[in-house]
Parts: structure tokens; C-alpha cells; sequence
């Protein structure tokens, strides 16, 4: 079958499937399990209401176990034996090869500097950007340009990107940006900047940064549309200047904003891969912990090691979910 | 200490839309003014444009003599009391009244003294450090007004500012604010509303604006017994004045008109020959109908009855497009519900009204 029959399919059948399995199953609820009618009619009534909620969350249920939940404990089970050795229980091994290897620590670095740069870059300029393009009349149009990249995926990006720091030798006209730009500077060599330690992280970065300014910058923009308009008025009564009024009354009122903001991206950083994967797959030092647990899982085939990473990246990830998810919460209320 | 001079101050969004034209208008220090007027007739926009957020697109606005078109708000020695309080949610009572004296430079001595005078004044002093979302809604309100009194203006402007409070917190904070006058009578105050008790009560003059400029200005009592226009007497007073029309068929001293419905009005607004069969509309407000038994100004039949124990609401069936007659008779008449009363009104307080202004203003 064509394959692009086989998607309309799978679309279909997913789409019915769902519909008919939140149909039937309600149906089957009210008239035959519980019926409303006959003498118990008000007990009946009762337990179809508990039991609903349950039957409509149970697909939902079964697949977040299936494909979330067990995978965790399996990962988990996974970190603490030796599969070559016949699947033998090793301890704490695993965790003790990974800490010895510096390509571990590298990543853990580097981790760090993604965790530390990207969220507030993208905050700031998304920050900078909401309240810019407020103020203009094409400010739809720069919004919607800055938002573009949100919809390109990761390793697109990665391409596109790879393409602004390309190198060519110094007799062929560059194709890259940023050579092009550095050439122009009155730099004499085009560099192969990908391959430059520590300024190449921030190369890769920048990608990231790239695509979520659209992100922080929408949530944002919508939270400065939200304050009072009279604060800002007040404000200018009292005497405040821009940056005044920015810093201290809107920045202020839009804080759990930003805060649920900088750490959904940082949630993002802590997982990021794709771009790593595509631009320089860890080599020159850009090594992140991610695409280390994919380079042991699937490379190395060193499923203990990197079953121990990828519990590292939960570890890491976890207490920054909970205090998001506290803080959206809070937000909502 | 404070005059401020409005000349021909007009307003205009975009190229057309006229809001707001030839303004004039004199305050002199320690002056209540009051601007009501229906909505949407631009008062909220005249007293922006006196704080300095909106732009005066014609016309002078002076303060002590110097104008201040161009001076941002900031310069111009005003604070503003917003209807939403405006208070800066994240800070607490005391940095939001802090707020502009930390911006002018004063130092942390000058600005504490300066709140702790105002929290005593407004007895706000056991909640300083209580952030705004932990306070009620007069609460709220007071802070607002301290951190207007706190940067000691020479002008302090109020947008409507007790139309968020519930009936018997606004009546409260209303005797406030006016004992608040009485304890600065230096300082001049701008009120907006468009509640009557309000401006009835507050003001030192009210100016009434409608259809782009000024009705009238004039003390409360001035616009109730003898309003310029029939709009003015309509919108001062509840309920609004009865309109009859009539036809002049006596002059002199005092008019007598003929009035559509057979009844004959004395009013002691004088009249000259030349007036005779002129068609006038005759003003008399509910309050000022008595029920009589003799020469009757308006009689009709009682279609509803409102008895407020106080005071008995009698609404006429209306005239064909026309908005009923109401009186207001003191005391309590539950019988006449349904009958057919007549009313007459001591001349005093009969209005004449020609081209809907009054006769009593022209040359």
C-alpha cells in the first residue's frame, strides 16, 4: 500500500477508534452494565458517575504506563546489571564506569552551560521581544517571524544552522554566514567553527536559543497584555521612566510568568539531543548528556552505562518538572 | 496651592472624532470641582488630559500660570486616584506609597515620615506591610489616596474613584474623602463620577458636561434651582425634572403658561411682552408637585405607585411618546393608586425653558 494511504489510514482508524472506544464503552456503561431504570435506578445512576471518569481516563492510563512508567523502573532495573554477563546484578558498577569516564564529566559540563545560558537568553529575548513588538504597528508581522522557528523540529534546525557556520577553503566564496560576516570583519582564514572547543557549545546554543525566544516570547507577551493598564499609568504619574516602569512594575507583575517560562526551556535544555546529534554528534567537546546515553545505548550497545545517564538526566530533570508544574498550577489559580 | 486655567482645551482621536471642545474653565486653590455628566460624555478624557496621559489636541491647560501642555505628568504637581486603585500588585501599602518618593530621590528619612503621616490620616498604619491583594476594597482605596498624599500635590485628580466600592462603603469613604478636603483646604481637587450624591455632596462647583463641552458650572445648589438648560435639570435631581410643553399666555413679573393638558403653570422667571405665545417647555421637578384640589397644573391618572414610607412615588400614565410624569409626595399615599390626581407647583420652583434653555439666562 502507498504509504501515504497507510497514514490516512492510521490517522483514521486512530481517530474512530478513539471516538468509538469513548462511545460504546459509555454506552455499554449506562444501558448494560448500570442500567438507569428498574428498581435500583438511583444506586445504579450513582456508580455509573464513579466509574466513568475511570473507563474514559483508562486508554490514556494503560498507555502512559505502558510507554512512560515501565520504561522508567526498566531503565532503572537496566542501570544496576550487567547485561553481557547474562543479565547479572552489578551494583552500582554502571554508575562507577560512567563517573570515571571524562566524556561523562564533559557532558555534565556542558549540560551545565546550556542550563545556565540558554533558558535566560531566551527569556530575555523573548522578554525584550514581547514588549518591543507590543509597542509597533507591525508588530504581528516581527511576532510571527520570531515565532517561526518554533515550528521548525530540531534537526532542521540543526541543518539550517550547520549551514550559517559552514567553512570553505579561503579561495572559494563562502556559503556560511557567519564566515562570510567574520571575512568581512577582516578575519583572513574562514574557521571551522564547529570544531572550535567551548566557543562551539555556544554555537550549538544559539540554535536552541533561536527557536525558543518565539516560544517565551508569545507566553510573555501575553502576560504584559494581562497587567493593568492603569499600574503602568500610575506609574508614569509617579514620575517612572521606561526602564523603571519595565523593571519595577511590569517585570514584577508578570514573575510566575516568567518563572514557568525559563523553566519549561529549562526542561527542554536538560533533554536536549537532536541539535547536538545533528551539528557535531558530541565531537570537539559538545559532547551533552543525552546524546551520551544515546551514544552508549545504541553505539556502544553499553546498555548498563547508558541506562545509569539517562537516570541521571531524570534525576536532573525531576525536581525542575515538580517545581514547574507547582508554579503553573499556582499561576492558574 | 493651586489655580489652573482650562482655555478652549479641546480633544480629538485621529483626524474626526471629536471627544472633548472649547473648554474653559477657571479652578482656584482649594476648589472641590466636580465633572459629571452621562457617559461617554468625556469627562474621564478632561481630567486625563489634566493628569498629562492624554494629549491636549487644542487650547491651553494652565497650572499656577504656566502651561503645562507639554510637561509630562510627573512635572505637572498631580496625582491621580484611579476607579481600579491602580495599586502595583507585587508591592506592599508602604512601597507603593514609597514608590514615587524613591523615584524623586528623597531619602529613606523624608519618605518615611511622609507615610507614616499619611498612614495616620487615612489609619492605615497596622497594614504597611500587607500587599495589596490582602486588603478590602476601602482599604484599597485609602492606600490609593495616601500615595496621592504622600508626594504632597498641588492638584489631586479622582476618577471615579468609589464606583468599586459596594453602597455602604462608598457612603463611608465618600464622608472620608470630604473630611479629607476639609483637613487640606489648600489642596485643589478634580473629581469625576457619574453619581450625583457624589457631586452633590463633594463639590465646591460642579461642572456638568455634555455633548462635547460644558452644560454649566456652578455650585450644587445653583445647578439644582436654577439649571442653564433642560438637560442640566434633568441630569441633577432624582427622578429627573418633569418636562411639560407649553405656550405663553401671560407676561410680566412672573409667566404664566398654557400647557398642553388643559393646566395653567405660574412661574416667577419674568417674561416680557414679546414672549406672548412663545412654546416653552415648563420644568418642574417630582418634589416640587404637590397634589391639590384648586387650579391644577398637570392632572392624570396614577399608573404606578412606589411608597417608600419616606417619601410616595407616583408615576402617570404616560402621553403617547412621551416619559411619564412622576411626583414625589411626602410621606405615605397608598390609596392613590389607579385614581386620577391633579398637581400644582409653588411658582418658585417652576422652571421655563425655550429652545431647552432657560428663560432665566438670556440676555
Amino acid at each position: 500500500m502507498h504509504p501515504a494511504l497507510q497514514g490516512i489510514l492510521t490517522i483514521a482508524v486512530g481517530v474512530f477508534g478513539c471516538v468509538g472506544y469513548f462511545y460504546l464503552s459509555n454506552l455499554v456503561l449506562d444501558k448494560v452494565i448500570f442500567p438507569a431504570r428498574g428498581p435500583n435506578i438511583g444506586r445504579n445512576l450513582n456508580r455509573a458517575n464513579l466509574v466513568r471518569p475511570w473507563l474514559f481516563l483508562l486508554p490514556a492510563i494503560l498507555a502512559l504506563g505502558l510507554y512512560l512508567a515501565y520504561p522508567v523502573f526498566e531503565t532503572l532495573r537496566l542501570s544496576f546489571i550487567d547485561r553481557d554477563a547474562g543479565g547479572a546484578f552489578v551494583g552500582l558498577e554502571n554508575y562507577g564506569q560512567m563517573f570515571s569516564e571524562p566524556k561523562f564529566w564533559e557532558a555534565l559540563r556542558n549540560n551545565l552551560f546550556w542550563l545556565l545560558i540558554v533558558p535566560a537568553a531566551s527569556t530575555a529575548f523573548g522578554l525584550v521581544g514581547a514588549q518591543l513588538t507590543d509597542r509597533i504597528a507591525w508588530g504581528n508581522i516581527a511576532k510571527s517571524l520570531i515565532f517561526m522557528p518554533m515550528a521548525i523540529s530540531f534537526v532542521g534546525a540543526g541543518v539550517i544552522w550547520k549551514l550559517v557556520y559552514e567553512t570553505r577553503p579561503v579561495e572559494i566564496e563562502q556559503i556560511g554566514v557567519l564566515n562570510a560576516i567574520y571575512l568581512a570583519l577582516g578575519g583572513t582564514e574562514p574557521q571551522v567553527w564547529l570544531t572550535i572547543p567551548i566557543l562551539n557549545s555556544f554555537f550549538l546554543m544559539m540554535v536552541l536559543i533561536w527557536i525558543q525566544t518565539g516560544f517565551a516570547m508569545v507566553i510573555l507577551s501575553a502576560a504584559l497584555r494581562g497587567i493593568p493598564e492603569e499600574t503602568v499609568e500610575a506609574a508614569i504619574i509617579d514620575g517612572a521612566g521606561p526602564f523603571q516602569i519595565f523593571f519595577k512594575i511590569k517585570v514584577p507583575q508578570i514573575m510566575t510568568t516568567i518563572v514557568v517560562v525559563w523553566t519549561t526551556i529549562t526542561l527542554v535544555v536538560l533533554k536536549v539531543f537532536d541539535i547536538v546529534f545533528a551539528m557535531t554528534n558530541g565531537q570537539w567537546e559538545t559532547q551533552v548528556l543525552a546524546n551520551y546515553m544515546f551514544d552508549k545505548l545504541f553505539r556502544a550497545n553499553d546498555w548498563g552505562v547508558g541506562s545509569a545517564s539517562a537516570m541521571i538526566i531524570m534525576l536532573l530533570v525531576t525536581p525542575i518538572l515538580v517545581w514547574n508544574v507547582r508554579n503553573a498550577r499556582r499561576e492558574m489559580r | 496651592m493651586a489655580d489652573l486655567k482650562l482655555s478652549e482645551v479641546g480633544k480629538t482621536y485621529g483626524a474626526s472624532v471629536e471627544v472633548l471642545r472649547h473648554i474653559n474653565l477657571d479652578i482656584s486653590t482649594g476648589e472641590l470641582i466636580v465633572f459629571v455628566g452621562p457617559s461617554g460624555c468625556g469627562k474621564s478624557t478632561l481630567l486625563r488630559m489634566i493628569a498629562g496621559l492624554e494629549k491636549i489636541t487644542s487650547g491651553t491647560l494652565e497650572i499656577d500660570g504656566i502651561t503645562v501642555n507639554d510637561v509630562p505628568p510627573a512635572q505637572r504637581g498631580i496625582a491621580m486616584v484611579f476607579q481600579s486603585y491602580a495599586l502595583y500588585p507585587h508591592m506592599t501599602v508602604y512601597d507603593n506609597m514609597a514608590f514615587a518618593l524613591r523615584i524623586a530621590g528623597k531619602t529613606a528619612r523624608e519618605i518615611d515620615e511622609a507615610i507614616h503621616r499619611a498612614a495616620k490620616i487615612l489609619q492605615l498604619e497596622p497594614f504597611l506591610d500587607r500587599l495589596p491583594k490582602a486588603l478590602s476594597g476601602g482599604q484599597r482605596q485609602r492606600v490609593a489616596i495616601g500615595r496621592s498624599i504622600v508626594r504632597d500635590p498641588k492638584v489631586y485628580l479622582f476618577d471615579e474613584p468609589l464606583s468599586n466600592l459596594d453602597a455602604a462603603l462608598r457612603v463611608a469613604t465618600r464622608i472620608e474623602i470630604a473630611q479629607l478636603k476639609e483637613s487640606m483646604p489648600n489642596s485643589t481637587m478634580i473629581y469625576v463620577t457619574h453619581d450625583q450624591v457624589e457631586a452633590m455632596t463633594l463639590a465646591s462647583r460642579i461642572v456638568v458636561l455634555a455633548d462635547k463641552g460644558i452644560a454649566q458650572v456652578g455650585t450644587p445648589l445653583e445647578l439644582y434651582e436654577r439649571p442653564r438648560s433642560e438637560f442640566v435639570g434633568q441630569f441633577i435631581g432624582s427622578p429627573a425634572m418633569n418636562l411639560f410643553p407649553g405656550e405663553i399666555v401671560g407676561t410680566g413679573e412672573r409667566t404664566e403658561i398654557r400647557l398642553a393638558g388643559r393646566g395653567i403653570a405660574v412661574s416667577d422667571v419674568p417674561s416680557n411682552g414679546s414672549d406672548m405665545g412663545l412654546k416653552v417647555n415648563v420644568g418642574v421637578r417630582p418634589e416640587d408637585l404637590a397634589a391639590t384640589d384648586g387650579d391644577y397644573l398637570y392632572e392624570g391618572q396614577v399608573n404606578i405607585l412606589e411608597a417608600l414610607g419616606e417619601v410616595t412615588l407616583l408615576y402617570f400614565v404616560p402621553e403617547e411618546g412621551r416619559d411619564p410624569v412622576i411626583a414625589k409626595l411626602p410621606g405615605i399615599h397608598d390609596g392613590l393608586r389607579g385614581k386620577s390626581v391633579r398637581l400644582s407647583a409653588d411658582p418658585a420652583k417652576v422652571h421655563v425653558f425655550h429652545d431647552s434653555r432657560s428663560l432665566l439666562y438670556r440676555q
